[in-house]
């Protein structure tokens, strides 16, 4: 049974009170911790944006696996298809602005061919995989999104010269393309008055802060677009279909659906806001390079959607958050904050930290670990995986699921003369 | 032998003609021929391994056959995919209920009505159109509820179709397919599970949908159910028809006893 | 007429046969060519061929550990890099703390030279100068990883015997990140080489033989001869191969299940480390990612052969690694994994059963 109106709103209202926590705690540590104001709010921004870029992705990957039941490891290959394809379409031709040539075009018409193409080819990449099974299906994921970062990184795709203007993907070499971000700042600068800057410029918040800010915030805004969609996805026929096809797709059949042109479908889409994913995490930054799609990156998006557990949309974003302030942003704030109070010189290997320990010194190995944080946060993760898949049943998807209808199923046409 | 049969039927809705299907070097079906008169209830029986599970998924589009022809109301289904035979009006019910467990059961029945508006991708978002797929989906929400009150289980259309006992989903399967509007159903084993009440409801069901026109072929182990419901009664062995006749035609058939009693025929 | 109806029955398998095996003949053909007009030398081929070799054997190792936890486990062991990595680590320590006493602080070369205090060459980390260190690091190699697979087997695995593939292989993905993490929390992050410069020896006939890579070839087919004659001549082996066929008929008929898994196991990660150790052993690279890199080539063997053959494994990685190596006749050097992954979804999309699928079971 879906839950109540009231258990719900229970339930939003301790999520919210949970992130606001997060984020009062973070800022007290780093105020305690001696960090500036800049420094503290810059790394508040960047977990929100972070939380929006995962959350994104979460809920493509939702779409599929959540959702459909298909169990997509292929992230990274699309999302490197949406940048890549952006970086094409709006480089600069001018050599000394970018290493390789693009048109030119637009960025909004290049975050628009980015998410394109990669539905393009999640669409190929689905119909000829419809049979196959779910293990398998995802091993070949992973080999397509490995092809496809070998390719971008190969010399073959990395220079492609047209006439007089050398295109392509750089191979290995990092390549610019148009900051998303001259969107945001577009957008800031006409809408956003100077006042707000000279108000938070006034506390301390330096301009590239604000703009970092209003980039997170258009993040946050296409990741609720995303949301709004998968929503309405979820609450009509198609959706119906897609939860027929995860639960039993030949009784799907059996029904008269198309379960083939509806997988085609959905994995098209996902595989577009996957591209559109890419685009913003590497949109703030200017350069992008292939190493930026390798597996490990698909395995990250998993991990924010099974943290957030149940396979929902809410969990998907409620993932990205926790994924973005704990393990990806969280330890290395940490650090910064441990480091810049503890005046210690971490010893070089666990070794010697071990030594110190038999001494009773304790001191060496906390700050070895600390120094070591990106490992131990790994380990943390995997073990967290495994508990996950220990506790879990089957079914990822909880009960918090929409209704598949457009309409509310609990209404009933009043009993009348139709019955009975 | 199979021409007989075939002719042997006024106003066949379903004709099976010479319909083979092998798994590598296993023969299941062999040759297998008969008719199904519109508007009646006809039952298919035989001994465990006649064939009977296969020739029906052969029908529907689950197995590719080998050889033979199927044709509904004239048009050739043979080999089609499933969802494409279940368009033209031929469905089918399975032996262990699909239920999609995870969905509750008003949301199955959902699931019934055929080339929804509102199961294309654009039609559901883009929200001009997304009015009229609202003003099917209330249509359909009506007939899901008219429905699931005429099965007496419309007290559970909230509940996870998962949590359904064995007979309760048989109905709603049964209810689902209705919403398909078939022609021809094809119910495989209806009854197994079901405790006889239910049964007897199950029965009573089947009977007053065939008064309005539904064709129904009927596999089923539980032999009084089959010869008391069933005008026809078509009998399988080892792949093939074995007999094909009336139900006491069928009784009194001593090759269809033998093959019963575990005989080569 | 006869021809054209058995062309009409062909399944889309048959034709993809077909067209593989055409291919295979255009490429074949493509060879020669080049050999006779002088475009490609006898000994680059040769070269290559053998690399092909080479590589197969450590691919083919750890393939058979993946192709018999696949089919017995049934789940997709997304750790198995992780296990090449465990073996390696942790037989050249062992190699190092024997091979360099007095050279180095044990410090150092308990952590394979992580602060640069145990340089291999120092150390004399080559199989001339200190056989039985490197020797006995072989032997350490296959024995830790067995150790750690089966502990994570009993802490992870064993509770999710009846779980989905799917499940496993998520909590699979949660082992690897562990055992990868903790070796880099203990050897850190950076890649280095380990080994020293490998020693040429004259051969008669064969011409200069580099040595590490003649320990690798000798130890892989030991390796895998000697699971050749544990499977066929074996009643442990017997039940290996039943179980992989069906568990429930095996446990029917009264084969100790649990027994065949830890086999499995035993087998399956001693392979996979002895195969990380030799890796290292003749490329001297080492790094926490290197099981990982080599994960899908090493599942791309696996399904070619088909999943459960251990025959199929092998074979299956003779294919990669000569197609690995060979292909770079036509294609430039950062395209040629990318043949043997689109091999794989082709083979996964049209004959998932493998190549030789169909086989009867190792």
């Amino acid at each position: 049974m879906s839950e109540s109106n009231s258990e719900r709103r229970t339930r939003l209202l301790r999520l919210g009170g949970f992130v606001a926590a997060t984020y009062i705690g973070l800022f007290l540590i780093g105020f305690i911790g001696g960090l500036s104001l800049n420094e503290i709010f810059g790394q508040l921004i960047s977990i929100t944006m972070y939380a929006g870029v995962f959350g994104l992705l979460a809920l493509a990957l939702n779409l599929h696996w959540g959702y459909t039941g298909m169990f997509n490891i292929g992230i990274a290959g699309f999302m490197a298809i949406g940048v890549y394809t952006m970086v094409f379409l709006t480089a600069s031709p001018d050599p000394v602005a970018s290493p390789v040539a693009g048109l030119d075009l637009p960025i909004l018409v290049g975050v628009l061919g980015g998410v394109i193409v990669a539905a393009i080819f999640g669409a190929l990449l689905a119909i000829p995989t419809l049979r196959v099974r779910a293990d398998y299906f995802a091993i070949i994921t992973l080999g397509f999104s490995e092809i496809v970062r070998l390719f971008i990184q190969s010399d073959t795709l990395g220079e492609i010269e047209i006439g007089d203007q050398v295109y392509g993907t750089g191979a290995g070499r990092s390549v610019r393309y148009s900051n998303f971000r001259d969107l945001t700042d577009v957008v800031v600068q006409t809408f956003v008055p100077s006042a707000i800057f000279d108000t938070l410029g006034a506390v301390g918040l330096s301009d590239s802060l604000v703009r970092r800010l209003f980039y997170a915030l258009v993040v946050l805004l296409f990741m609720l677009a995303v949301l709004w969609l998968l929503r309405r996805i979820a609450r009509s026929p198609f959706g119906r279909v897609l939860k027929a096809i995860r639960e039993d797709e030949t009784a799907a059949q059996s029904l008269g659906k198309d379960t083939r042109a509806a997988k085609v479908t959905v994995f098209a889409l996902g595989a577009g806001l996957m591209g559109l994913g890419g685009i913003l995490w590497h949109g703030q930054g200017s350069f992008v390079e292939p190493d930026l799609f390798l597996p490990i990156y698909t395995f990250f998006i998993f991990i924010a959607l099974i943290i957030g557990g149940s396979g929902s949309n809410l969990g998907a974003m409620v993932g990205g958050f926790v994924f973005a302030a704990f393990l990806w942003d969280g330890p290395r704030y940490l650090r910064t904050i441990v480091s810049e109070n503890l005046d210690i010189d971490a010893p070089q290997t666990i070794y010697h930290a071990g030594a110190e320990l038999l001494q009773f010194d304790v001191v060496p190995l906390i700050s070895y670990l600390a120094e070591s944080l990106d490992e131990l946060r790994w380990i943390f993760i995997g073990i967290v995986l495994i508990v996950l898949m220990l506790r879990r049943p089957e079914g990822l998807y909880g009960d918090q699921e929409d209704i598949a209808a457009a309409v509310d199923l609990t209404e009933r046409p009043p009993r009348g003369e139709n019955n009975e | 032998m199979s021409n007989e049969s075939v002719t042997g039927v006024d106003d066949p809705v379903l004709v099976v003609d010479g319909l083979e299907k092998r798994f590598g070097g296993i023969v299941a079906v062999d040759g297998a021929s008969f008719a199904i008169e519109r508007g009646v209830i006809t039952g298919l029986i035989g001994p465990n391994g006649a064939g009977k599970s296969t020739t029906f998924n052969c029908i529907t589009g689950v197995y590719k056959p080998n050889g033979g022809t199927v044709t509904l109301d004239g048009t050739e289904i043979t080999g089609k995919r499933p969802e494409w035979i279940a368009n033209r009006g031929l469905v089918r019910t399975f032996q262990i209920a699909r239920e999609l467990p995870e969905m509750t059961v008003i949301e199955n029945m959902m699931l019934g009505p055929q080339n929804q508006r509102g199961e294309s991708l654009l039609q559901s978002v883009v929200p001009g159109l997304r009015r009229g797929v609202v003003a099917e989906e209330e249509g359909l929400r009506e007939r899901a509820w008219e429905t699931l009150e005429l099965f007496e289980i419309d007290h559970l259309a909230h509940e996870k179709a998962g949590t359904l006992s064995g007979g309760q989903r048989k109905l709603l399967e049964l209810a689902r397919a209705l919403l398909t509007d078939p022609e021809v159903l094809l119910l495989d084993e209806p009854m197994a599970g079901v405790n006889p009440s239910l049964e007897k409801k199950l029965i009573e069901r089947i009977h007053e949908l065939k008064e309005q026109g539904y064709t129904f072929l009927i596999v089923e182990h539980d032999m009084e159910v089959i010869m008391e419901n069933c005008k026809r009664v078509i009998v399988m062995h080892q792949g093939d028809v074995l007999a094909d006749g009336t139900p006491a035609e069928i009784e009194s058939n001593e090759r269809v006893i033998e093959a019963y009693l575990g005989g080569e025929v | 007429m006869y021809g054209l109806q058995r062309f009409k029955n062909a399944s889309g398998q048959d034709l993809f046969g077909y067209l593989l095996l055409a291919a295979l003949a255009v490429l074949i053909l493509d060879l020669a060519r080049r050999l006779v007009m002088g475009t490609l030398a006898p000994g680059t081929l040769q070269t290559l061929a053998w690399n092909g070799v080479i590589d197969s054997l450590y691919i083919g190792l750890a393939a058979i550990g993946l192709s018999m936890t696949y089919s017995i486990l049934r789940f997709a062991n997304f750790a198995h890099g992780d296990l090449l990595t465990a073996g390696a680590f942790s037989g050249w320590t062992v190699a190092y703390i024997i091979g360099g006493i007095g050279a180095a602080d044990i410090g150092s070369r308990l952590l394979l030279d992580a602060d640069g205090g145990a340089r291999a060459g120092a150390l004399g980390m080559d199989i001339l100068a200190s056989p039985l260190a490197i020797v006995l690091g072989l032997v350490a190699a296959a024995i830790i990883t067995i150790l750690v697979a089966i502990a994570f087997d009993r802490l992870v695995f064993k509770r999710l015997r009846t779980a989905g593939g799917i499940t496993l292989l998520i909590a699979s993905v949660g082992v690897a990140f562990v055992i990868r993490y903790i070796i880099a929390l203990v050897y850190t992050v950076d890649e280095r080489g380990i080994v020293a410069s490998a020693p040429f020896v004259e051969f008669p006939v064969v011409g200069e033989v580099n040595l590490h890579e003649l320990t690798l070839v000798v130890s892989a087919t030991v390796l895998i001869l000697g699971v050749h004659f544990l499977l066929q001549y074996t009643k442990l082996g017997k039940s290996m191969r039943a179980m992989s066929d069906n568990r429930d008929l095996a446990r029917i008929t009264g084969i100790p299940t649990e027994r065949v898994v830890t086999a499995t196991w035993v087998i399956g990660a001693g392979l996979a480390g002895a195969a990380g150790y030799l890796i290292v052993l003749d490329q001297s690279q080492i790094s926490i990612n290197l099981g990982w890199f080599l994960l899908l080539l090493i599942f791309a063997a696996v399904i070619l052969g088909g999943i459960g053959s251990i025959y199929g494994a092998i074979a299956g990685a003779l294919i990669i690694g000569i197609t690995l190596n060979v292909s770079l006749i036509w294609l430039p050097a950062d395209l040629n994994e990318v043949t043997a992954f689109g091999l794989m979804i082709l083979i996964l999309i049209v004959k998932p059963d493998g190549l030789f699928g169909g086989v009867e079971t190792a």
